[in-house]
C-alpha cells in the first residue's frame, strides 16, 4: 500500500458496501476506508418498512434503522474504517477520488475503489409526467424517510402511481400514518408485482387502475388533483399528492460525470464477472449494477465483488482483455455487460441477470461465437429478474451476446 | 419568523414598485439607491413567482434586438451595469459565448444580415464562421452545421441570484418587501392609496412591474388599458451535468419570423438546458408541461448537440412570458398620477432590468420632487450557487452537506432562512439554495428539507399532524 490513503475505497454504506468491506477484511487485506454521505449507514434500508433484512447474512431479522446499526457494528467489529458524512464528489480515472466533509474537499487514493450507491426511484421530472409543477409530487423513499427519520406526512390523499413491490410497500405507509390513497394507478396495461400481492389495494378498498394514462396534475401551490385517462375516458380525481413508486434508477451520477460512463441498457456502470468495470481499478456492486434488487441480494453481491477485489490484490496479475455482452430490445439490460478472459468459475457474478423492457413472448438465447449455449421460451414480464448461467466458455468468447425470437 | 417582515400600514413612500419579478426587484434597489423610500409589494409569497422564475438565465447583448429600440438601449445599460456590479455582489458571469447556427443555406445566408444589425446595434466580437470553424469552439455540435455567427459577449449567469441580489441591496437600504400582498385597488389623489390583500399602502408614486398582470394593474390603478398581455408559454427541458461538458456555448437558432426558437445552452449551476417553446395561451397563472413537447425538445437538443441523446433529465420547467399586441417593451407614463408602467417585458427582462430600473427612475424625475440625497450602503453580496466559483461546500464548517445531488450545506440552507429576504415558498428556497433542484429531484433530502423549513413556508412540505387523521 505505498503512496496511497487505502488498500480499497469503498463509496457507499448500504449493504453491498459494507459487505464488501467485510469480505476484505475477512480475506486479510489491511486498509478498507468505507465513505458514506449520511451519518448512518444503511442505506434505502434505514427507511425501507416493507421488507425484514439481515435473515441470511445475520441469522435474524431488522427492520429499517436497526439492520443499518448492525452493518455499523459489523463494520466496526472487524476494522472497517467507516467515515460517514463523507460525500464523493468525484471519481479519477487513477484510483483517486475526490470528497467533500464538513472541512471541505480532500483527495483520497486508493489501489482499487468500490462503488456501491445504491438506486433511487425515478422523479417526476425524469418521466415527463404533464401538468403544474406544485408541491406534493415524490416518491416513496422520500415518504418514507419522512415518515421513518422526521415522523412528517407529505399528504393525506395521494394519488398512487405504480404496482411494483414497493408500490404496495407505498399504500401500506400510507395506510399506516393516516393517509388514505385516492387510487393506485398502473399505466402500464397489467400490474407489475405478482399476485396475490397485486390484489392488495382492493382488499383494503384502495381502487386499482390498470393502463391508465397521466393526462395531468393540477395545483398551483400544493396538488389538487390528477386528470387521468383510462379506457378512453377521462376523468378527474382529487388529491393533494402524486406519489410516484417504483421506477428504480442506478445512483450512478460518479460514473456518468466521469470517463467512465455508464451502461446504456442499466443506467450503471459496464462491469464484468467480478464487478469490475473496463477501467480496472474501478469496482462496483449492490444495486447501482441495475435496479433494483432486495439488500439481501445487495448484500451478497457486494460480499462477492468485495472477494474478488481481494483475489484481484492478492494476484497482483494485470487485468485480462474484455468483450462486451450484446443484446437487443426487448431486453433491457444485462449484468454483467462485460466478460474478461479469467476463470468463470471464481467469479463474482456466476450468472448474466437480465430485465426485459416489456412484457414479451418468445425465446430468449445465448450465443457465444454463434453458437447457442442456452436458451428459454416463455412469457417475459418488465422488472422481473432473469438469471442465465454464464457458461464457463464465455471466458474464451470474441462475441457474447442475448437474441429474442418474438412470438405474436 | 414572518412572511411579513414589516408593517408598511403607518407609512407613506417615496415610491411603490408592484411586483417582484426581475424588473421589480432592479426598480426598487435603484429608487432606494437614490434615496427614496421605497416598498415594493407582491401578490405571491416570493420574489420570482412569475415570469421572471423561468427563462433560459443569459445576459444578452442586444445582438438581434430592434435597432434604435428602447429594448436595445435599456439591454445594453441593464449589462453594462450587471457587468459592474456583479463581482461585489457575488453573482456568477460564464463567458460562454454564443453560437448562431445554420443548420441549411438558407439560414447560412441570413447570418451576414444578422450580423450586420449586430453591428448596427453597437455589438462588438461578432465572427462569421463556417460550420467546421464553429465545431472547433464547440466539437460536440452536429456535422449538419452549415454555418454560424458567433456573438463573443452573450454570457450566462444566474437568474434567481441576481433579483434577490437586488432586492438585498434594496432592503439593506430600507427598503420595504411586502409579499402576499395581491394590488386589488388604487385610488389617487395626490398621494396613491393602494388597497392590497395584506392591508392598505400609500405611496407618492407608483411603478408597475406587474408583468403577467401588467395590464390588469394598470386597471386596477384606474388607468385605461393601453396594452393586454398575451401570455406566451415557453417549456424548457434540463440535462443532468454529465452533460455540460459537450455544451461550452449558448448554441441559439437562426430567428424565424414568429419565434426565437429553441435555445441549448449551459446553466451557471452546470446543467444544460434546452428550451423554450412559444405557445400561446389565456391562463396567466398556469404554466404546464407535457410529455410530448418536452420529447420533442430532447429530440431536438440531440439534433443539434448528437452527445445528449440519451442523458438524463434533471428538471422540466414551463414558465409564461408576458407578451402583448407588440414585441416591444410597453413603457407608459402618466405624469399627472406619478405612474409608470413597465409593462410587457419578456426574454430579456433578465438582461435588461437594471437599464429599466436606471429608465423608471429617469422618468420619475420628470414629474416627481428630488428625493432625498442618495444613500450609499455597501454592497450586500449573495450566497454563489454557480459552479464556475467556489461554493459553500468546498469551504469548512458547513455543518454537513444536505442535499447532495447539488452539494448544499445546512449552512446554506440555514442562511437562506434567516436571510433579510428569506424564502416564502419551496420555490424560494430551491432558487436561493438549489436544494432539490438535482438530479434525484429531493429522493434524498426532501424529508430533511420539510424538518427544516417547518413554520417557515406559506405552503409547508408537510401536512399537518392533527389534520391527518381529519
Amino acid at each position: 500500500m505505498s503512496g496511497t490513503d487505502a488498500d480499497v475505497i469503498i463509496i457507499g454504506g448500504g449493504p453491498s458496501g459494507v459487505a464488501a468491506g467485510l469480505e476484505l477484511r475477512r480475506r486479510g487485506v489491511e486498509k478498507i476506508v468505507l465513505l458514506e454521505r449520511e451519518a448512518q449507514l444503511g442505506g434505502a434500508t434505514r427507511h425501507c418498512s416493507h421488507s425484514p433484512f439481515g435473515m441470511r447474512e445475520f441469522g435474524r431479522v431488522y427492520f429499517g434503522a436497526s439492520y443499518g446499526r448492525r452493518l455499523e457494528e459489523e463494520a466496526q467489529k472487524h476494522g472497517v474504517d467507516v467515515r460517514t458524512g463523507h460525500s464523493v464528489v468525484g471519481l479519477g480515472m487513477d484510483g483517486s477520488v475526490e470528497v467533500a466533509t464538513h472541512r471541505g474537499v480532500e483527495a483520497m487514493t486508493a489501489r482499487r475503489i468500490m462503488v456501491t450507491t445504491g438506486a433511487r426511484e425515478q422523479p417526476r421530472a425524469a418521466r415527463l409526467l404533464p401538468g403544474d409543477r406544485p408541491i406534493g409530487i415524490l416518491t416513496t423513499g422520500t415518504l418514507q424517510a419522512y415518515v421513518a427519520f422526521h415522523g412528517l406526512m407529505p399528504f393525506r390523499r395521494p394519488l398512487i402511481v405504480g404496482s411494483e413491490l414497493v408500490s404496495l410497500s407505498a399504500v401500506l405507509t400510507c395506510l399506516t400514518h393516516g393517509a388514505r390513497p385516492v387510487a393506485v394507478v398502473e399505466t402500464r396495461p397489467h400490474a407489475l408485482a405478482r399476485a396475490p400481492l397485486s390484489w392488495f389495494p382492493g382488499l383494503v378498498g384502495i381502487p386499482f387502475r390498470k393502463g391508465v394514462e397521466i393526462l395531468d396534475i393540477l395545483g398551483s401551490s400544493r396538488v389538487e388533483a390528477v386528470t387521468l385517462r383510462c379506457d378512453a375516458r377521462s376523468e378527474t380525481l382529487a388529491c393533494d399528492g402524486v406519489l410516484l413508486t417504483g421506477v428504480f434508477t442506478p445512483e450512478s451520477a460518479l460514473f456518468l460525470q466521469s470517463p467512465l460512463g455508464v451502461d446504456a441498457g442499466s443506467a450503471g456502470p459496464a462491469v464484468d464477472q467480478d464487478g469490475r468495470l473496463a477501467n480496472p481499478l474501478y469496482f462496483a456492486g449492490g444495486n447501482v449494477l441495475r435496479a433494483v434488487e432486495t439488500g439481501g441480494w445487495a448484500f451478497r453481491e457486494g460480499r462477492a465483488v468485495g472477494a474478488a477485489i481481494a483475489q484481484d490484490l492478492e494476484s497482483g496479475s494485470p487485468a485480462a482483455d474484455h468483450v462486451s455482452v450484446s443484446y437487443e430490445d426487448p431486453v433491457k439490460l444485462v449484468v454483467p455487460a462485460l466478460v474478461r478472459r479469467r476463470d468463470i468459475r471464481s467469479a463474482a457474478l456466476r450468472q448474466f441477470q437480465l430485465r426485459f423492457l416489456r412484457k414479451a413472448r418468445g425465446t430468449l438465447s445465448l450465443t457465444i461465437d454463434g453458437r447457442t449455449v442456452w436458451h428459454g421460451r416463455g412469457r417475459w414480464l418488465p422488472e422481473r429478474r432473469i438469471l442465465v448461467p454464464i457458461p464457463d466458455s464465455a471466458q474464451d468468447a470474441r462475441h457474447i451476446g442475448f437474441r429474442f425470437a418474438e412470438e405474436p | 419568523m414572518s412572511l411579513t417582515p414589516v408593517s408598511p400600514r403607518e407609512d407613506l413612500f417615496d415610491v411603490a414598485v408592484i411586483g417582484a419579478g426581475v424588473v421589480g426587484c432592479a426598480v426598487v434597489r435603484r429608487f432606494a439607491l437614490a434615496g427614496a423610500k421605497a416598498i415594493l409589494i407582491e401578490k405571491g409569497a416570493d420574489i420570482l413567482c412569475g415570469a421572471s422564475k423561468a427563462n433560459s438565465a443569459i445576459l444578452h447583448t442586444g445582438f438581434d434586438a430592434p435597432p434604435s429600440s428602447l429594448e436595445l438601449a435599456l439591454i445594453r445599460a441593464g449589462r453594462q451595469e450587471y457587468l459592474e456590479i456583479h463581482e461585489s455582489r457575488n453573482l456568477p458571469l460564464v463567458r460562454t459565448g454564443a453560437l448562431v447556427c445554420a443548420w441549411n443555406d438558407d439560414e447560412a445566408e441570413r447570418l451576414e444580415s444578422i450580423a450586420e444589425t449586430g453591428r448596427a446595434n453597437g455589438i462588438d466580437g461578432l465572427t462569421l464562421l463556417s460550420g467546421a470553424e464553429a465545431r472547433r469552439t464547440m466539437p460536440a455540435l452536429s456535422d449538419r452545421l452549415a454555418a454560424a455567427l458567433e456573438v463573443r459577449d452573450e454570457h450566462v449567469i444566474d437568474p434567481w441570484s441576481a433579483p434577490l441580489a437586488y432586492l438585498s441591496e434594496a432592503v439593506a437600504l430600507g427598503a420595504r418587501f411586502l409579499r402576499q400582498a395581491e394590488l386589488l385597488a388604487g385610488r389617487f389623489d395626490d398621494i396613491w392609496h393602494l388597497e392590497t390583500s395584506a392591508g392598505p399602502v400609500s405611496a407618492r408614486a407608483v411603478v408597475n412591474t406587474a408583468g403577467l398582470h401588467g395590464d390588469t394593474v394598470d386597471e386596477r390603478l384606474g388607468f385605461a388599458p393601453e396594452f393586454r398581455i398575451k401570455p406566451r408559454k415557453g417549456q424548457f427541458v434540463v440535462l443532468d451535468k454529465a452533460a455540460a461538458r459537450h455544451v461550452p456555448r449558448i448554441v441559439l437558432p437562426v430567428p424565424t419570423e414568429i419565434t426565437k426558437g429553441i435555445v441549448v445552452c449551459p446553466t451557471a449551476f452546470g446543467n444544460v438546458l434546452i428550451g423554450p417553446t412559444a405557445e400561446e395561451q389565456e391562463d396567466r397563472n398556469r404554466a404546464a408541461v407535457d410529455a410530448r413537447t418536452l420529447q420533442a425538445l430532447l429530440a431536438r437538443g440531440s439534433e443539434i448537440v448528437p452527445a445528449l441523446a440519451g442523458m438524463p433529465v434533471t428538471a422540466v420547467y414551463a414558465g409564461l412570458r408576458p407578451a402583448t399586441e407588440s414585441k416591444a417593451y410597453r413603457i407608459f407614463v402618466r405624469r399627472e398620477k406619478r405612474a409608470i408602467t413597465l409593462g410587457g417585458i419578456r426574454s430579456t427582462g433578465l438582461s435588461s432590468a437594471l437599464g429599466l430600473a436606471r429608465h423608471a427612475l429617469e422618468l420619475h424625475a420628470t414629474f416627481a420632487a428630488p428625493l432625498a440625497p442618495p444613500q450609499t450602503a455597501p454592497p450586500v453580496p449573495v450566497p454563489n450557487l454557480a459552479e464556475t466559483r467556489e461554493r459553500d461546500w468546498q469551504r469548512p464548517d458547513h455543518g454537513e452537506i444536505v442535499c447532495h445531488c447539488e452539494l448544499v450545506t445546512r449552512r446554506e440552507i440555514e442562511a437562506a432562512l434567516e436571510s433579510p429576504v428569506p424564502p416564502g415558498d419551496f420555490g424560494g428556497l430551491r432558487r436561493r439554495t438549489r436544494a432539490g433542484m438535482g438530479r434525484c429531484q429531493g429522493f434524498y433530502c426532501h424529508a430533511r428539507l420539510a424538518e427544516m423549513t417547518k413554520g417557515r413556508l406559506a405552503t409547508p412540505l408537510a401536512v399537518d399532524a392533527e389534520d391527518r387523521n381529519r
